[in-house]
């Protein structure tokens, strides 16, 4: 083992598994003989017979059209054109909080989701969740049919059993009636659920959200003797520290936190970021300067900075970095923000509170207001609470409105075990799953774009959801199905939302004020108005938990599955984690040194045992891992969440109690000598020395400007090629890509999944280097792999002028474009793969299998009309969007006027809330992408070769402090 | 002894040098099969549940393609048109034809007629009718005189060699604005000229443009 | 009957003197009847019906693979992103390689009035012809559409396009049919007169049939032999350039792209001398066991198979010259690309790959230096066997070590054939084995009639013939 450690020291540690060393390299064989084809998704089996016909088909040379029939409207609704895209506002509900989107639809069926420019939390960005959003609507594995006790029932059926079962509840003034919603902001939902507490009042109302904010809460609580919402303005902040606080990751207002950060980012007088944090975050990656710290030393760190400012008495011993922080702090009173993330116990949360106070930073780049989730406070003691109740058959009604307690709820309630005492159980979900299985009625849920509702954003901003379709499978929103349990259960989930909003919004004219409040996607002046706090003395430091032989288990939810919600969504699951770049798996990730102590190495399984209770699960060697600390992150390990999501990774929650739901030490791993195969995207963590991402400090920026260009080799020039010149178009299309900016957060990979009709393939063939992303985010690390720094860099086709892919296609199947599109007709393409061979950039994916899904209807409706769904055989690739272009230049061509600058906007760049991605036309000086260009950190990725790409990059410039000079950050960049 | 006839010789001689015109037969035959209307189903008309006469509608009574077709200036789509359309004027006239009974089935059932698609373009082909329209292509270059067929049927081959025909030498094709509708239309003077003209008065975008693979694929 | 006492005393005799290309002690007849025979009389050996079992049974694995391929889609194959091309461009590159030395004996050595020559051309060209069907099955299915390669040839089409002349792809079809067209005119031609031969003296009708049908009328009169020598020396005019281009255009697909380990101009000189020493390592690998079960030792000599081994030797060092350029080039551009590459060939997770290469094609063959290693059979048929495999693993190296590790680390990944690889692979032996133990059954292996010229009395009896 010790010599094998040696290999992973420096260099070749970077090397994946497979890589390492020389024995794996040629023991293919077990490998090499399962067959090729990826068993996971069955399907596939299926579409291999279209494959052959297609060949047959093919065959003949000339084949004929198959005769197509055209089904007319026959009352045609207004305003639908055909084969035209309608857009609707509308929200997504995540973690309980909205996030403003705007739907795009073709005849009534939503194929794209973007950001609502007007809503707060999105400000036109969005996050990958939102994008997947879509795809669960179209899901197959949805919950179908309203069933009691296994029995196929009609919704009236169900109304009638609730009339009885209340009758019971009566006399007990519903002592035995319990609900249980996940996290709410609803004003309409929460309106329901008092009206029915009144008519009930023993009844009880418990909300549970595996990803709550409890802590947030609870920390506000402790500062302020009230709860509160803290909300903040990145945008406003020079000097941030975050307690592990991963805004840029997750949070109410992801995107909106992205944005207003990344505003601050671009040139050389950018803001500065301090991250400690236990596990390696985005928000981390872009820290200017980075602490791993174990949660104990977090606090530690926390109140050593409050004391250095003066916060709170001073007690903890000085520590550098911390007095660093506290002066910067300092220097910019007013400017500056400390924020503590959910994970962090309330303490951390309430030191943030009082640090910020004492700097007269709230009101400016911190406010709070009155807490927008409706629910009852502390959610884990309430359900706690609810489940000692079940045991102790207090409960003779159980409805669960959404959520999966029983997969997500803390292991040590034995939840499901509780449940099982209740008379009466109830569920209304989008899937048939865990919980599902344990209760007598399953009410197939309404998705998010098929009912009506209304949610509030992380200020209190309201936004009135509006379907898109209706149900797919018949479905009930929350509002219906608490109707039932009110005296009008027959109302429709329209008319509770509209009544709600009756007198509720502003204008005289409601009918005219509800119009708008939809066609705007936000209820205008609903935002909560700030309100003042007081701090209050903070308990002392309580002692330490941790031991230096004993782990500590961090619980976190998955990046790409969420709390496992998204566990049946192929996008997600197959995009890559944004810093370990795994698909279809979660993993143990243990740091460098601790899995030295530990003698594990990355796909070693261990069986990790906490608290008595023990999962099975692969380590993942995390470089930036603070050490002693597992990161485990919990929504994998479905058993009934459809078949994509069960059997895939681990369930962490099995080790996740009430005590210890983000962290808890005294974790114990055992070797168990074998091995899993995870899959990553990225094998190569260096970049060998080659000037792929540039980055610089803001200091060597601002003495030396050309530092960027000389990071690499000199590009050759324009005339430097033996092609002769093609003729130019009446515009030059360019996308630039600030690096700077770019928060590595994935949206802009699955936003072009979703508008180009990219398929999923599947775990085994990603596990083949077959994934087939148009837009990839390659991450690197450079420094010490203790806590190295984190490079993002997005790669799209380049488009190059002198394209090395169209040179060598032998049928012409891929050609320059006037405008200088690197066109790519699939039409043409015969596979030779030749293309993608000589692409420096390695862009190009090739469908070796049909893997789009030519069969199931379901899947056909979620695709864009607007774009060819790739078949078996032809390479495809990133195309900056063409059917976007066609559709502004016929529009603009029609009104015989130029395309204006900004009037094309790309899939990624539509998604991306850091607005880090332009496109435009360079031959217009005026344009964004052209003044992009023009700056001196432009440089194009391996410009040297001559290819003259027109998607360039520009230099991603940090902002280090000049007192921790030496603890900087190193060898950045090359 | 002799296995062979003295035939053989020039059996042989003719099989050596026939083999060389029967392949190019072969080949020729193949390609000729590739463009005729049995593959390209050119000129074929196709049977309707209603037997609708374009001649009728559009050559005895003028009515205008857009009344039908309404969003061809605006859409991608000329769109075929709703029930509705045609309910307005057969509610009142003809409103007992056995002919029409699909139309008002479709009516009472609120069901869409079923028709067959004539001009059926391959899904990776996206073609745009209202930039057409609006850059000066009459309905008639590509649909043929519509006002003389009883029954539709296409008029193109619609193969890519037609396409690229006009989009190589667009001003053969152009029309006045005003002419965009007409059938039977007979340019004022020299087409070319007149093409070359309404090219510079449409903006139309050079042939290295027009003949971008991007234009119709995606 | 006098035929018969000749053929014990020519068969008898363990080998002929040194230095000689035909045992002495033959005559017009004696040579006619012995390579006639093998063809029309005498009785197959054991040996014949086993190697052709196994190149059926390989072939029908081949055919098998094929049919999934076409099924599935060339996802079967271990191909992926970054290596695009994996064996089958190996296979194809290799097996044109291999058809190199047939029509290099056969022309350029038939120009330089090299009489040795005649013994082994014959088969040689069969190889070559065979080898060449083996090669034209990878370029033809590796495509992901393979219904629609007929896209890569010229022809007016209802799309109004081209293919794209630019590309190496496309020389690669006009190369490659054109050598396949004039090597099998080439073997074809050559081979009337002997087809004569067997009708002549073929008992069977239908044998008489086929064969008179192929020798196409042949008499052997004046006239005959003067069209064919002026046919034969057209030919070989023509097909000597083929030999260097069809390799030259090979290497251009590679040449012509940018990859680090492709774009090198030393590529053309490289692949043609690389595929002579394929071809003539093949030759050996099938002279050697034929001589063996055909007891040939009169015809194919000693001095025969030194004269390939020094060819032999000789095509190595110049295919290790072009390793040693690749690397000092890599070095010597300060390419940082270039140099990672030979860094990864050297260190990377292939390097076993190329040090077995450069043991099987630069180590092996300096055997070749020694007059003992040259002059046993045994030493000189290992030989050629490890050259083949060494052959292979160049273009291994070159296709696929090349494509894992290029430019943009994050994309880096490695290649790992699956069992569909492995299985056209040999499949595509087992045909090529196939073709040939059919053709040394029923077509005279060695050229009956170019033998007889060998003989001194050929000299003043050319009428004879």
């Amino acid at each position: 083992m010790g010599d094998r450690l040696e290999l992973l020291r420096g260099r070749e540690y970077w090397r994946s598994l497979e890589e390492l060393g020389g024995a794996e390299d040629l023991e293919h064989l077990d490998r090499e003989f399962q067959v090729p084809i990826d068993s996971g998704v069955n399907r596939r089996e299926l579409l291999t017979l279209m494959g052959a016909s297609i060949a047959l088909a093919g065959l003949t040379g000339c084949t004929r059209q198959p005769t197509e029939r055209i089904y007319p409207y026959v009352k045609p609704p207004e305003e639908v054109v055909p084969g035209e895209p309608l857009y609707y506002a509308t929200a997504q509900v995540h973690g309980g909080y909205a996030r403003g989107i705007v739907a795009e639809s073709y005849e009534g069926r939503p194929i794209k989701i973007e950001g609502n420019a007007l809503h707060p939390a999105s400000l036109g960005g969005t996050d990958v969740f939102a994008q997947g959003f879509l795809l669960n609507l179209y899901d197959p594995d949805r919950s179908q049919t309203l069933t009691e006790r296994g029995e196929i029932r009609p919704w009236s059926a169900f109304l009638a059993s609730m009339r009885l079962a209340l009758e019971k509840e009566r006399p007990s003034r519903g002592a035995g009636l319990r609900f249980l919603t996940t996290s709410v902001s609803s004003p309409t939902l929460a309106a329901q659920m008092a009206s029915i507490l009144q008519a009930f009042p023993e009844a009880r109302w418990v909300a549970w959200e595996p990803a709550g904010r409890d802590n947030v809460y609870e920390g506000a609580r402790l500062a302020f003797g009230e709860a509160a919402e803290p909300c903040y303005a990145f945008d406003r902040a020079d000097v941030i520290l975050s307690l592990e606080a991963d805004f840029l990751g997750v949070g109410p207002a992801q995107p909106r936190a992205v944005r207003d950060f990344a505003s601050r980012r671009r040139g050389e007088n950018s803001n500065r970021l301090y991250v400690v944090e236990s596990t390696p975050s985005l928000t981390g990656a872009r820290a200017d300067h980075r602490r791993p710290l174990t949660p104990v030393e977090i606090e530690a760190l926390a109140r050593a900075v409050a004391a250095a400012v003066g916060a709170v008495p001073a007690r903890a011993a000085a520590d550098p970095f911390a007095d660093a922080v506290a002066k910067d702090l300092l220097a910019h009173r007013g400017s500056g923000l400390v924020v503590a993330g959910e994970s962090q116990p309330p303490i951390v949360h309430a030191l943030a509170h009082v640090i910020n106070q004492s700097l007269g930073n709230v009101g400016t780049t911190v406010a709070y207001i009155d807490p927008v989730l409706a629910g009852p406070p502390n959610q884990s003691a309430a359900l706690a609470e609810l489940a000692s109740d079940m045991r102790a058959g207090r409960v003779s009604t159980l409805a669960i409105l959404g959520g999966n307690p029983v997969f997500t709820a803390p292991a040590d309630l034995r939840f499901a075990e509780a449940m099982e005492k209740v008379p009466l159980r109830l569920h209304l979900s989008l899937y048939d799953d865990e919980t599902s299985r344990l209760c007598h009625w399953q009410i197939p849920e309404a998705h998010g774009l098929e009912a009506w509702s209304d949610a509030r954003a992380f200020d209190g901003t309201a936004t009135i959801l509006q379907p898109l379709i209706l149900p797919l499978y018949g479905g009930k929103s929350g509002h219906e199905f608490l109707a039932a349990f009110s005296d009008q259960p027959e109302k429709t989930g329209h008319d509770l939302v509209h009544e709600h909003w009756k007198g509720r919004l502003p204008g005289g004219d409601f009918e005219a004020a509800w119009r708008r409040a939809l066609h705007d996607g936000v209820v205008l002046g609903t935002a909560f108005p700030p309100k003042t706090v007081a701090p209050r003395s903070l308990p002392p430091a309580a002692p330490a938990r941790e031991s230096a032989e004993t782990l500590t288990a961090l619980f976190r939810p998955d990046p790409t599955v969420w709390d496992g919600a998204y566990a049946n969504n192929g996008w997600l699951q197959e995009l890559p984690k944004p810093l370990t770049k795994l698909t279809w798996d979660n993993a143990a990730l243990i740091s460098p040194s601790t899995s030295e102590r530990l003698g594990v190495s990355t796909e070693d399984v261990v069986e990790l045992f906490l608290e008595g209770r023990k999962v099975t699960a692969p380590v993942w060697v995390m470089p930036g891992q603070a050490d002693g600390c597992v990161t485990l992150h919990f929504g994998y390990g479905r058993t009934r969440g459809g078949r994509i999501a069960n059997g895939k990774g681990f369930d962490a929650y099995a080790l996740r109690s009430g005590a210890g739901l983000w962290s808890r030490a005294g974790l114990e791993t055992r070797k168990t000598g074998s091995h899993y195969p995870l899959v990553t995207t990225q094998h190569q963590n260096r970049m060998e020395g080659r000037g792929l991402v540039r980055a610089v400090t803001a200091e060597q920026y601002r003495s030396d400007p050309g530092i960027v260009q000389r990071m690499g080799e000199h590009p050759p020039g324009p005339a430097d090629t033996l092609y002769p010149k093609l003729p130019t178009g009446s515009y030059a299309w360019g996308l630039s890509i600030d690096l700077s900016a770019c928060v590595g957060c994935n949206a802009c990979v699955v936003a072009c999944q979703s508008e180009n009709n990219s398929p999923v393939v599947g775990k085994h063939e990603v596990s083949r280097g077959r994934a087939m992303p148009w837009i990839r985010i390659d991450r690197y690390y450079s420094g010490e792999l203790e806590n190295p720094d984190t490079l993002f860099q997005p790669v799209t086709c380049m488009h190059c002028e002198n394209a090395p892919c169209e040179t060598v296609c032998p049928v012409a199947a891929t050609v320059h474009s006037a405008e200088g599109l690197n066109q790519m007709v699939y039409n043409r393409c015969v596979g030779t793969r030749y293309c993608s061979n000589n692409c420096p950039y390695k862009v190009r994916r090739f469908n070796f299998f049909l893997y789009a899904d030519f069969k199931s209807d379901l899947w056909k409706m979620v695709r864009n009309p607007e774009v060819t769904v790739r078949s078996r055989g032809v390479m495809e690739k990133c195309t900056y969007c063409v059917q976007r272009i066609n559709r502004a230049r016929i529009t603009a061509e029609r009104e015989n006027r130029p395309i204006r600058d900004g009037e094309i906007v790309t899939a990624c760049q539509q998604a991306c809330p850091a607005r880090a991605i332009v496109f435009g036309n360079l031959d217009d000086p005026g344009s964004l992408v052209a003044k992009a260009r023009a700056e001196k950190r432009q440089y194009g990725l391996l410009a040297e070769l001559g290819t003259r790409p027109r998607t360039t990059y520009l230099a991603s410039i940090s902002n280090p402090n000049p007192a921790l000079r030496a603890a900087a950050t190193p060898e950045r960049g090359a | 002894m002799q296995v062979f006839h003295r035939s053989t010789n020039t059996l042989s001689r003719v099989s050596v040098f026939g083999a060389v015109f029967f392949l190019g037969l072969l080949l020729w035959l193949f390609d000729a099969l590739n463009r005729s209307p049995y593959t390209t189903l050119q000129g074929v008309a196709r049977v309707q549940p209603v037997q609708f006469s374009h001649k009728h509608h559009v050559g005895a009574m003028g009515i205008d393609c857009r009344y039908c077709h309404t969003t061809v200036e605006r859409a991608a789509y000329a769109n075929i048109p709703p029930t509705k359309t045609c309910m307005n004027c057969h509610s009142q006239i003809w409103n007992q034809s056995p002919e029409l009974e699909p139309v008002r089935d479709s009516w009472r059932t609120d069901r869409s007629i079923d028709w067959v698609k004539v001009y059926d373009l391959p899904d990776y082909v996206y073609f745009n009718h209202s930039i057409h329209v609006s850059k000066g292509v009459g309905c008639e270059t590509c649909h043929g005189r519509v006002d003389r067929m009883p029954l539709i049927s296409q008029h193109p081959t619609l193969q890519m060699s037609w396409c690229l025909d006009c989009h190589r030498n667009t001003e053969r094709y152009l029309r006045p604005a005003d002419q965009v509708f007409t059938m039977g239309y007979v340019p004022a003077g020299d087409q070319e000229e007149i093409g070359r003209q309404l090219q510079r008065d449409y903006r139309i975008r050079p042939v290295f443009e027009l003949t971008d693979c991007s234009t119709c694929h995606r | 009957m006098t035929d018969g006492t000749t053929r014990e005393t020519a068969s008898g005799r363990v080998g002929p003197p040194s230095g000689t290309i035909l045992a002495p002690g033959y005559t017009f007849t004696t040579i006619t009847d012995k390579l006639a025979s093998i063809a029309l009389s005498r009785r197959t050996p054991k040996a014949w019906f086993f190697g052709a079992a196994v190149g059926f049974v390989l072939t029908m694995t081949l055919l098998a693979a094929i049919t999934w391929l076409l099924f599935r889609g060339i996802g079967i194959w271990g191909v992926n992103q970054p290596v695009g091309w994996g064996f089958e461009i190996v296979n194809f590159v290799w097996w044109i390689g291999i058809g190199h030395a047939g029509t290099l004996i056969s022309a350029i050595l038939l120009l330089l009035r090299q009489p040795w020559r005649n013994s082994i051309n014959r088969f040689a060209e069969a190889m070559t012809i065979f080898a060449v069907a083996c090669a034209a099955i990878y370029p033809t299915f590796h495509t992901g559409r393979p219904w629609l390669d007929y896209w890569l040839i010229p022809y007016p089409n209802t799309m109004g396009m081209w293919p794209n002349f630019r590309s190496p792809l496309i020389w690669d079809v006009f190369a490659v049919s054109t050598y396949a067209t004039v090597s099998l005119l080439f073997w074809f031609v050559g081979m009337i007169p002997d087809l004569a031969t067997l009708r002549d003296r073929a008992q069977k009708m239908w044998a008489k049939v086929v064969y008179g049908m192929l020798a196409m009328g042949w008499r052997g009169s004046a006239r005959h032999w003067q069209r064919y020598e002026t046919a034969s020396l057209l030919l070989a005019g023509l097909a000597t350039p083929l030999v260097v281009s069809v390799h030259t255009v090979v290497s251009f697909d590679f040449a012509a792209g940018i990859v680090p380990g492709w774009h090198a101009t030393i590529f053309p000189p490289y692949f043609v001398a690389g595929a002579i020493y394929a071809g003539f390592a093949m030759v050996l690998t099938l002279a050697i066991p034929l001589r063996k079960m055909y007891s040939l030792g009169d015809f194919i000599t000693a001095k025969h198979l030194d004269n390939m081994a020094k060819i032999l030797l000789a095509t190595g060092l110049i295919v290790g010259y072009g390793y040693v350029v690749e690397a000092f080039m890599a070095f010597y551009s300060g390419n940082p690309f270039e140099r990672y590459m030979i860094w990864n060939r050297i260190g990377g997770p292939y390097r076993h790959m190329y040090w077995a290469l450069l043991f099987c094609n630069l180590l092996t063959p300096q055997l070749l230096w020694f007059r003992r290693a040259r002059r046993s059979t045994a030493t000189l048929f290992v030989v050629a066997m490890i050259v083949n495999v060494g052959m292979w693993l160049e273009r291994y190296v070159i296709v696929v070590v090349s494509l894992s590790r290029d430019f943009v680390p994050s994309s880096w990944g490695l290649y790992r054939a699956t069992i569909f690889d492995w299985a056209t692979f040999i499949g595509s032996i087992g045909l090529f084995l196939a073709l040939m133990f059919l053709f040394l059954r029923l077509l005279p292996m060695i050229s009956i009639f170019e033998m007889r010229q060998i003989l001194p009395e050929a000299k003043v009896a050319e009428e004879e013939a």
